[in-house]
Order: C-alpha cells, then structure tokens, then sequence
C-alpha cells in the first residue's frame, strides 16, 4: 500500500510541477492545488499506514491497549489543508482579480511592474 | 440563480444550515466535528444566501461585519488561551469546569470555547471570501 | 506493550513566569491584529491601538532578550505536553533579537506610514494585516518546532499578501501575483521537506531533531536538506530563485514596501541559518559546495543588478538580494566568527533595508516619480534627505561608522579562519560584493542628489507630495538607531555570539526545551 500511495503522491507532484509550468493562471493555480495534495499525501504516507484501530486510549487505561494507528499526520495535514485552502482562495479571488484588471490570464503578458522595454540606466557618473 | 424555487427553498436551506452548524461545532471535542466544519458549513449557509437574494443583502442580514466576527474569534481563542496564566500551566492549557444541573453534568472547557473561537474566524473569512467574489468588487481576505 | 513504567507524557512542575514571555510577544501580535480587525473602521482609534500593541510587544521582547542574555535560552511547551509531543516556542539570542528588530521596524512603519493613510495606503485593514505579519514574523523566529515554523510563515505570507494588494492598483495586482505563486509554491516545497523529515524521524520538533538526526539515513537527510535550501532560497530571494523580488517590491506604497523589505526575505534566510546550521548540521556540510556557490553567485548579481536598474525601488530590491548573499555566506562558513556575522547581518538588514525603502518613499514624494533617470538635483531641495540617503547606502555597504561595518567584518573573519580556497572565495566575494554596492548606491546618490536637474521635457510630470513630520521622525529613528548601534557595537556583538554559540552547539537549546543532551 505504501509503495501504491508513493506512486501516486509521484503522479500528483508531476500533475502539479507540470500545471506550474504553464503560462496560463488558472492552471497554474489548480497546479498550486494538485502539488499541495500531493505534498499532504506525502505527509499522511510518511506516518506509516499500517493499522486501523483509532488513537483511542479505553477508559480505564492509561495507554492505549496494543498498536494503534498514528494520529499526528492527520492534525499535519489538517492544518496543512485548512492553510492550503485559505492560500487558494487568496490566489483564486487575485487571479480574478487580475483578470478583470489586467484583462490578462497569460503571465508573458502581465508586464506592468516589470516593464518589457525597460530603459538602459543613465551613462553619467 | 435566482428562480422562484431557490429563492423560496434558499432561507429554509440557510436556517438548517446555521443550527446544523452549530450542533457539529459544540459535539467536535469527541466525535467528528469541530470549530472548522461548523464554520466552513455556517458560511456555505451564507453564501447560499449571498447567492438567492445578493451579496448586500446577505452582509445586511449578517448584521456584524464577517471580517470583523473573524477578529473577535481570534481574539476569543487567544484569550481562552491565556486564562492558563492563573493555572501556573503553559500556554493552551484546557482547564475544565464541570457544571452539575440535577441529573446532567455539563463539562465545560477552554478548549470549547477555542473551538467556537476557530468557529467564529472560519465563517467570518470564508463568508467574507465567498461574498465578496459574489458581489463584483471583492473585498480582499 | 506491556503496561510497565509508562514514560511520563505531562510537564507536572509549575510553569516559570518567565516563560511566558516566549509567547506573549506572538499572542498580543495575534490579538491586536483581531482587535485591528473589529475597529478597523476608525482610522484614529487603529493607529493608536497598533501603536499600543506594538509597544506592549517590544517592551515582552526586550525582557525576552535580556532575560535569554543571561541565562540561556527559554523554552515553553503548549498545553502541558512534555517536549517531543507538545508545540515548543523556544526563544535563543538570535530569534528572541531578530524579533526585537522586527517589532521596532513594525513601530517605524507604522509611524511612516500614518499620514498616507487611508488615502496612499488604502483599505481599512492596513494595520490589522500590518500586526499579523509582525505576528507571522515573530511566530517564526520563536518557534522551537519546525511544522509550527511552517504555520507561522504560512501567516505571514497570507498577510503580506494582502499588505500588498491593499489599494488594487493595476501594478500591484501583477507584482503581488508573481510573489504570491512563488512564495506559496516555495512553502509548499517547505512542507514537502517536513513529510519527508517526518517520516525519517518521526519528529519535527527542532531540539529533538537535533537529537534523533544523526542516527537518520545521511543520504536521505541530504534530500530533504536540499529541498529545504529551495524552499528557503526561494523566500530569502537567493540567486537562482531571486526573480520575484524585484519584480513585486516595488508594486505597493512605500512604507508597505519597505516593511516586506525588512521583515520577508530575513525571516527566509534566519530559517536556512537555523534549519542548516543548528538543527541538520551533518546535512550542511554535505550541501556547503552548493552554499558557496549560491552565496557568492547572489553576493555579485545582487549589486549588479542594481547598477543596470533605473527605477529607485527595484534598484533597492537587488541590494537586498546582495544582503541576502552575505547571509548565505555566513552559513557556508560555520565557524563562530562566521555564524555571528550571519545573525549579526539579518539584524543589521532589516534595520537598514527598511530605512533605505522609507527614504525611498520620501525621495519620491518630494519629486513624484521613482525614475533615477528623471530625478536630479535634489541636493540643493533637501540637503538632509540627501545626508540620511547617502549613510544608508554606505550601510547597506558596509562602510565602518554605520551597523552594517560590523556584521561585514565578523564574516570577513569567519572566512579567513575558514582558510583555504573556501574562505578565500567567499571573501573575495564579501569584498566585490561591498565594492558593487558602494558603486551602485554612490551611483543613485550622485544621479539623484548630485547632478543638477535633468531639463523638464524629459521627465514623466509626477505629482510631488508634501513629507510630513511623522515621515521623519520614522525615518529618523531608524536612522538613529542604525548609527548609534554602528557607534556602540559591543552589547548586540555579545548578544550575537552568545546566539552563534548556541547555533553551533545545541546543548544549552536542547536542555531549555527540556531533552536529554545530543548522543554523539
């Protein structure tokens, strides 16, 4: 099962550096979106998938009866979700943004802070 | 957006929503649920309704302002974190107060109150997001 | 597993008072940014609760400091949970003084940027985001935990991102796209590295993996160390992944600009310095041919790049990416000389590079535009604009009665110690990175101060804006502070090598946070 969830945390990566690629906003932001999930992904493989016993101590216990499955890549990649999801409504609602202002998706268009022509610097001094 | 069905159906949807919010977000402590989904689902609840009346409407309906019901959260969940300094614990530390009425005992605790705090700033943000990509001229997060 | 002695999970002892004062700097940012954020209509009653904030959180870090001065670094683990299990926040000589700078340049700014409010800066939110990235900034050089290191920068990204769309204009929207996609993507790779170092060692809490990191797999320690040189490069705006910087600090209002000119890039480069050299020092070394060509190559094409530019605040963003290469150098020199001029550096940078954008901002509203080309003669206008823009250059160079002298030295020595043709290079490089700067900041100087005034017809009509009494005394402070530390350098030398000593052996971090001493 690791090596399956390897491979696809592989393909996701490739989804997304490729999406990145692009030149066209919008598939650079799913791209964004598609590498993030694999980067969860990633994190939830590293935490060894082996059990499935929920990390529940029983009552009357003080640790928890045999193995157990391990909590902590869940609490990652919750809050790695949470700010994963609060970054893309960020970026979605620039690049709308952006699109409206600049009436421009392609990024080789987008040259206004970085001039196409920009002047040679003054020869004096 | 804006047939007569939705429009009728949308406050029905909108009311459900809100109480259905608030149940998952008070059982999160030990079962499914949570601060988060409650407030991810409170401004799904907003957002339906930016979508059946208008985005003005929606904010006028809200009555606080969403960005600012997001700072109170925050300011409620760091403080729930700092009433631990009366502990001598660190930072963070749950302190429970266990309410016995008759029969029932009700446990409550800081961490319930961080959890209405996470509530608070999730359904401001995201209503705030989700409005203002409904009206045309977004308000920035 | 047999219910025999169970190792305990809970922290039982009372918590010291003076622990508290690691979180409370980044709890009260945190708050006042909420507060911010619900009176963020009443411009009045904003600036003077920011300024409040922000006093209330120097005042927590100057205690901070003093206190880890004299007695090492301090520690505070969430919630009771002993260190592995629990968030630590542990605050050494290096993090608990950059946050100090951070805090005072947030003051500056604040106090720069109050007369152009609302109508320059724009938006309600400007202090409420302006808190929040303080709270990002200081979450991150206080975190004792590497997933927490990741949520802090998280917030500050998320908070300059808004710092800089606020007012919408059309360039800032294209700038703040070129930052935001790289700076989250190069986060992204960050959180790419922790999923591997998680699954090698099953901690990422920064004491214990200095612990358990020399029994991991070298070889695989040396991946996931490389992918944090990327993620961090590409924060810092180090050369192969320094593209964004220029292309987006100049888009927002000046004072907006040269508070991510302060605070970004140094909070990109003090966690390489913290990740490579304390936390994976067996990892820096197998990357240190990498290091040095990565910092010579960002000390030369920094300058440079602000020779050939003619806009002043993009000419300014390639210093920073020089400043930035000095750093770097300072981490491929892990010698205590070399260490401390890294520290000493990012302090020193972020006082200066703040105060360079700030007289930015002023030498463009007394002449309404940013093109060097087109601004002449501003000597004989404003003789002290001129005075606080020449010193700052020869700060940001290195030359001696300012802070920036010092940091210069500590690395020039660190690299003569190193020896050989490591140390050799990168200080020949330290030295044509000084020189190149000189030239390229004279070079504006003399443009815009020296030469009389290029003749009208040239130059794009701007409209000049008055400088007020608050531009100054911003500007001012700093300034000031930046002098007096170059005068007075002994108290922040000390504190820097007592950081640089505990970077390069742990000992003292990892029993604050409350381990077991490093195995060797």
């Amino acid at each position: 099962m690791d090596y399956v969830l390897a491979a696809l945390v592989g393909c996701f990566v490739a989804l997304g550096v490729y999406l990145l690629l692009s030149r066209s906003l919008i598939r650079m932001l799913l791209g964004v979106v598609i590498l993030g999930n694999g980067v969860n992904l990633l994190i939830f493989t590293a935490g060894r998938l082996t059990l499935q016993i929920a990390p529940i101590v029983p009552p009357g216990l003080d640790q928890p009866d045999g193995a157990i499955a391990n909590p902590l890549p869940q609490a990652l990649i919750l809050t790695a979700i949470v700010i994963g999801f609060a970054m893309f409504s960020f970026l979605l609602v620039l690049a709308f943004r952006t699109y409206q202002t600049l009436d421009a998706d392609n990024t080789d268009t987008m040259r206004l802070a970085e001039p196409v022509d920009a002047p040679q610097p003054p020869l004096s001094y | 957006m804006n047939t007569v069905i939705f429009r009728t159906i949308a406050p029905l949807i909108v009311a459900t929503m809100l109480v259905f919010s608030i149940y998952v977000c008070l059982r999160g402590h030990n079962e499914p649920g949570g601060g988060f989904i409650g407030g991810l689902i409170a401004a799904s609840a907003i957002a339906v309704l930016g979508m059946a009346s208008s985005a003005a409407q929606a904010r006028k309906a809200l009555y606080f302002d969403p960005l600012s019901i997001a700072g109170f959260g925050v300011l409620l969940a760091g403080l729930t974190g700092l009433v631990s300094v009366f502990n001598n614990s660190p930072f963070m530390t749950s302190i429970w107060l266990y309410l016995e009425l008759g029969e029932a005992t009700v446990p409550l605790s800081t961490p319930l109150l961080f959890d209405i705090g996470v509530y608070l700033v999730v359904f401001g943000t995201i209503s705030s997001i989700a409005l203002g990509l409904e009206s045309n001229e977004g308000e920035e997060p | 597993m047999a219910a025999h002695d169970l190792p305990p999970a809970m922290i039982e002892t009372a918590t010291l008072p003076m622990a508290w004062v690691v979180v409370l700097p980044l709890v009260l940012a945190l708050m006042g940014a909420a507060l911010l954020l619900i009176v963020r209509r009443s411009h009045g009653l904003s600036f003077v609760l920011a300024l409040v904030s922000v006093l209330a959180i120097i005042a927590c870090e100057i205690t901070l400091l003093l206190h880890v001065f004299e007695s090492g670094p301090v520690s505070m683990t969430m919630a009771k949970w002993l260190p592995p299990f629990g968030i630590s926040f542990t605050a050494d000589a290096f993090g608990a003084s950059f946050a100090l700078a951070a805090a005072v340049v947030t003051l500056v700014v604040l106090i720069y940027a109050e007369p152009e409010h609302p109508s320059a800066v724009g938006g309600g939110s400007f202090y409420a985001l302006v808190l929040l990235l303080l709270a990002g900034v200081t979450g991150s050089f206080l975190t004792g935990d590497l997933f927490n290191l990741y949520v802090w920068f998280e917030v500050l990204l998320i908070s300059s991102f808004g710092l800089m769309v606020l007012g919408g204009r059309a360039v800032q929207l294209d700038g703040t796209v070129k930052y935001g996609f790289l700076n989250f993507l190069a986060t992204t790779i960050f959180l790419l590295s922790l999923g591997l170092l998680y699954g090698l060692l099953g901690t990422l809490n920064m004491a214990d993996v200095m612990r358990v990191a020399p029994q991991a797999n070298p070889a695989a320690m040396a991946g996931v160390a490389a992918l944090m040189l990327l993620a961090f490069g590409m924060k810092a705006a180090a050369f192969p992944v320094n593209a964004w910087l220029p292309a987006s600090y100049h888009a927002p209002p000046a004072a907006i600009s040269a508070l991510m000119a302060g605070l970004l890039t140094k909070v990109g480069i003090y966690a390489l310095l913290r990740t490579l050299v304390a936390v994976l020092p067996a990892t820096r070394d197998v990357l240190e041919p990498v290091l040095i060509i990565v910092a010579i190559a960002t000390l030369v094409i920094g300058p440079l790049g602000a020779i050939a530019e003619t806009n002043l605040r993009r000419a300014l963003g390639f210093i920073v990416i020089g400043g930035i290469g000095a750093v770097m150098a300072g981490i491929a020199l892990p010698n205590l000389a070399g260490v401390s001029g890294a520290g000493l550096y990012i302090f020193h940078a972020m006082l200066t590079m703040t105060a360079l954008y700030l007289v930015a901002g002023l030498i463009e509203r007394q002449t309404g535009q940013s093109d060097t080309r087109y601004i002449g003669g501003l000597y004989a206008t404003s003789a002290p604009l001129s005075v606080l823009f020449l010193v700052l250059v020869l700060a940001a160079a290195g030359v001696p009665p300012t802070l920036g002298f010092w940091p210069k030295v500590q690395l020039l020595q660190g690299g003569l110690q190193t020896g050989g043709w490591i140390g050799g290079l990168l200080v020949t490089a330290l030295l044509v990175n000084a020189v190149l700067t000189l030239i390229a900041g004279t070079r504006l100087w003399a443009h815009m101060f020296w030469r009389a005034a290029p003749t009208p017809a040239e130059a794009t009509p701007g409209e000049p804006l008055p400088i007020g009494r608050l531009h100054w005394l911003g500007s001012g402070v700093l300034f000031a502070l930046i002098i007096a530390a170059g005068l007075w350098p002994n108290p922040m030398m000390e504190v820097v090598r007592s950081g640089a000593a505990d970077m390069l052996d742990p000992a003292r971090y990892v029993s604050a946070v409350g381990l077991a001493e490093v195995t060797p």
